[in-house]
């Protein structure tokens, strides 16, 4: 009896999944990223902010209308292919994900075999723009951050032994290591031997500290997330080393670690696109909604790369005169044909004139910030 | 109906799972064909076969061998592994029919050879500590894989547990494992059909080997272990057997679950699949290879189905899980279910029979449920 029930039970499932797109006169975009889990913060913000985007975009009136269709993926790539697929059954033309890398990897797969645009806020791996020619980042590439630091760090003479500590587990981590390693090469920096951490063991950073000052290192280099990077002010400051902290886009966020001393972050330099407590008016307006919409959130690098994924989408669908009615596919070539033409640039919170080359990458000029006073203060 | 009454109750439920699967794969041929496949459900194809052959085969750890395995995962993860790097290799040499199959046979054979070097000390242990150490096994596999790196360039292959720089790669390298980004740009394969025939050969080993002397065995150690080894079976050799054998096919399932992917990251092979694969497993009653299936099928597209829920998706999960485990194995629940059954089919005397035998105790209840040997079988098999 029971199996019966069960066979026409499942039946059912099956049955729903069977549905038909509907036509729709806005552009529907479509957004995936961890929204639940212990990445969750992550897609939150980015779809937060791209919600503030697409608001303002309709409330311009124009042709251009935008429909937002968000989907949570925990950070699982299996979840973000199926987020992905409901998306697409919900007649999604352009993708404005995914959030997070790995899940990325396995969705741009799908939307390489598609020819859907994808247009990523915040997976930074050089593996998904190189995925196909319909991907493109909003963010910095890792390699670029590596990169740039080196640059950076041998232009204004900020040390001449530099230590690194790095997250071996971790893609973002090793992936701006590899090349600020390069790079370091190239521009003549003194590098010790980076010392490793995982996340299972990211709780006591003591020994990699310990070991950066035994080598006697005058600037410590870290290209990791604000949370381990608060062990390591931490473990710093407990054994009387004083050191200079170089820190990347990740570091953002240092400032708001529940239960950590942010008179430790006093002198932490990074380069990041994005700070929050900038004063230029798009800026300003941006933090005003952001923190109305989520009660009182200050909004972080992620939510200011998600807008300018959704400002970069409209000024594109703009000028390439896309439509409502037009299929993912067409829409990805007009909008490629737009983005990488020379003389497509934005704006964005995250840069002033972003451009794209056909690789997918974005080329904007980061800037440096050190923490003075609890608060981001140009470098230069 | 009057047919099947006279067949062997083994014969007929057999016939029933095998044929489940093939209308299952009926149902989806028609639906793609008539072009009202959606997206969503094509894409859930093929993790749902996975996950059936994860469930199948785990019910013989623990419906059948009656030991809770919590690493059903990385035998999983193992054949992952070793299938996808032979077919990104040597298997990008070979024509696709010959890569899949030597893929299939490796990742299975992988997993096997893991499940061998982890079933030989551990099964020695038995109940919450076998779990334990089957967990942390599990862990393990997962930290290694998270921590290799392979890459090859025209020197030869490099290898290392540290990082990628320490390969020492040539510009002309390429890496072929990246540690925590695992396996990248896997050539997508997934083919429904193929599930279905790797599900189909699955039931028909885990079936004969349930219905064989050694299944008898494996039973037997179950219910009593004492008695068994008094009986002069090699309790080692027959552990082992299952438990081996369950981890080939978590192999397989392995290989097939990531060929659908463009990537493979040992993460995802964590003890939360475990014990997820555990859930459908206990779900459709231990020892109950369909109620497994039925049950993998259910949690594999209950997530999903419930995207409308958005952020409290999850939330919602649970509370049908709850209430499906409570409706499924909750001992009041199982007798006012079967009261039900027997009074549409008007059998009041029997009924009561039933009863009786629902409200012993809910260990008893399990045990009854799986084994084919008992004098209650016909009430269960009934209410299934």
């Amino acid at each position: 009896m029971k199996k019966v029930l069960s066979i026409v039970l499942t039946g059912a499932l099956a049955a729903s999944f069977v549905m038909s797109a509907s036509a729709a006169e806005v552009i529907k975009i479509g957004g995936i990223g961890p929204t639940t889990g212990p990445a969750g913060i992550y897609g939150s913000s980015v779809q937060n902010a791209m919600e503030i985007a697409v608001e303002e975009v309709n409330a311009l009136d124009g042709d251009i209308q935008f429909e937002l269709m968000f989907e949570d993926d925990t950070h699982d790539a299996e979840t973000s292919v199926n987020a992905y697929n409901t998306l697409k059954d919900k007649g999604m033309q352009i993708l404005g994900g995914t959030v997070t890398t790995v899940p990325c990897l396995a969705v741009g797969a799908e939307a390489v075999a598609d020819n859907m645009l994808c247009l990523t806020p915040s997976a930074s791996s050089q593996d998904v723009i190189d995925l196909g020619d319909n991907m493109f980042q909003v963010c910095f590439t890792d390699p670029n951050q590596g990169l740039a630091s080196a640059d950076y760090i041998s232009q204004q003479g900020l040390g001449t032994k530099i230590g690194v500590i790095y997250n071996s587990a971790d893609p973002y981590s090793t992936g701006i290591l590899n090349t600020f390693l390069a790079e370091a090469e190239v521009v003549g920096l003194e590098v010790l031997e980076p010392q490793a951490f995982t996340d299972d063991n990211s709780t006591d950073l003591t020994t990699q500290v310990q070991a950066c000052k035994d080598a006697g290192a005058d600037l410590i280099f870290l290209p990791i997330y604000y949370t381990p990077a608060s062990q390591i002010l931490k473990a710093a400051d407990d054994m009387d080393y004083d050191v200079k902290f170089f820190g990347v886009d990740g570091m953002d966020g240092i400032l708001s670690v529940e239960g950590f001393d942010t008179s430790l972050a006093e002198g932490v330099m990074l380069l990041t696109p994005f700070v929050a407590t900038s004063t230029d008016e798009a800026t300003v307006a941006f933090v005003e909604k952001y923190k109305e919409k989520t009660g009182g959130q200050i909004p972080n690098q992620f939510a200011a790369d998600g807008y300018d994924v959704v400002m970069t989408l409209y000024k594109a669908c703009t000028e390439a005169g896309v439509t409502a009615d037009m299929a993912p596919s067409d829409v990805c070539e007009a909008l490629k044909a737009v983005l990488t033409s020379g003389d497509f640039s934005v704006d964005g919170l995250t840069g002033e004139g972003m451009t794209w080359d056909a690789s997918g990458a974005v080329s904007k000029a980061p800037r440096g910030m050190v923490i003075e006073n609890g608060e981001y203060q140009p470098m230069d | 109906m009057a047919n099947n009454k006279k067949m062997k109750k083994t014969t007929r439920s057999n016939l029933l799972m095998f044929g489940f699967v093939i209308v299952f794969w009926a149902v989806i041929q028609v639906v793609s064909l008539t072009g009202h496949m959606t997206s969503k459900l094509n894409g859930l194809l093929i993790p749902v076969c996975a996950y059936i052959i994860m469930a199948i085969s785990l019910n013989l750890v623990v419906g059948f061998l009656g030991e809770l395995s919590l690493g059903h995962a990385a035998f999983m993860s193992a054949g992952a592994f070793a299938g996808i790097f032979f077919y990104t290799t040597v298997g990008a040499t070979l024509p696709k029919a010959a890569a899949l199959v030597i893929s299939f046979i490796l990742g299975g054979a992988a997993a096997g050879l893991f499940g061998i070097l982890v079933g030989v000390p551990v099964l020695r242990l038995s109940g919450d500590y076998l779990a334990i150490v089957t967990l942390a096994s599990g862990e393990i596999l997962k930290n290694v894989l998270s921590a290799l790196y392979i890459g090859k360039d025209s020197t030869g292959i490099h290898f290392s547990l540290k990082d990628q720089f320490s390969l020492g790669l040539k510009p002309d390298g390429k890496m072929l494992i990246k540690g925590a980004m695992g396996i990248p740009g896997i050539q997508k394969f997934s083919n429904f059909t193929v599930g279905v025939i790797l599900i189909l050969i699955t039931l028909a080993f885990i079936v004969n080997l349930k219905n064989s002397r050694a299944g008898r065995a494996i039973t037997a150690i179950r219910d009593d272990e004492i008695a068994a080894r008094a009986t002069g079976l090699n309790l080692t050799h027959y552990k082992l057997l299952a438990f081996v054998s369950a981890a080939v096919f978590a192999g397989i399932a392995g290989v097939l679950y990531a060929l659908n992917y463009s990537t493979l990251v040992a993460d995802k092979f964590d003890y939360n699949l475990s014990i997820n694969v555990l859930v459908m497993v206990v779900l459709g009653g231990m020892g109950n290879i369909f109620g497994g299936m039925i049950a993998a099928i259910l949690l594999t597209i209950l997530p999903e189905m419930l995207r409308g829920f958005s952020q409290y998706r999850m939330f919602i999960y649970s509370i049908v899980l709850i209430v499906m485990m409570l409706f499924n194995q909750a001992p009041a629940l199982v007798a006012w279910r079967q009261r039900l059954v027997s009074k549409v089919k008007g059998e009041d005397r029997k009924a009561e029979e039933k009863v009786e035998t629902a409200d012993a105790s809910y260990f008893e209840e399990m045990k009854s449920k799986s084994n084919e040997k008992t004098g209650n079988e016909e009430s269960v098999k009934e209410e299934k």
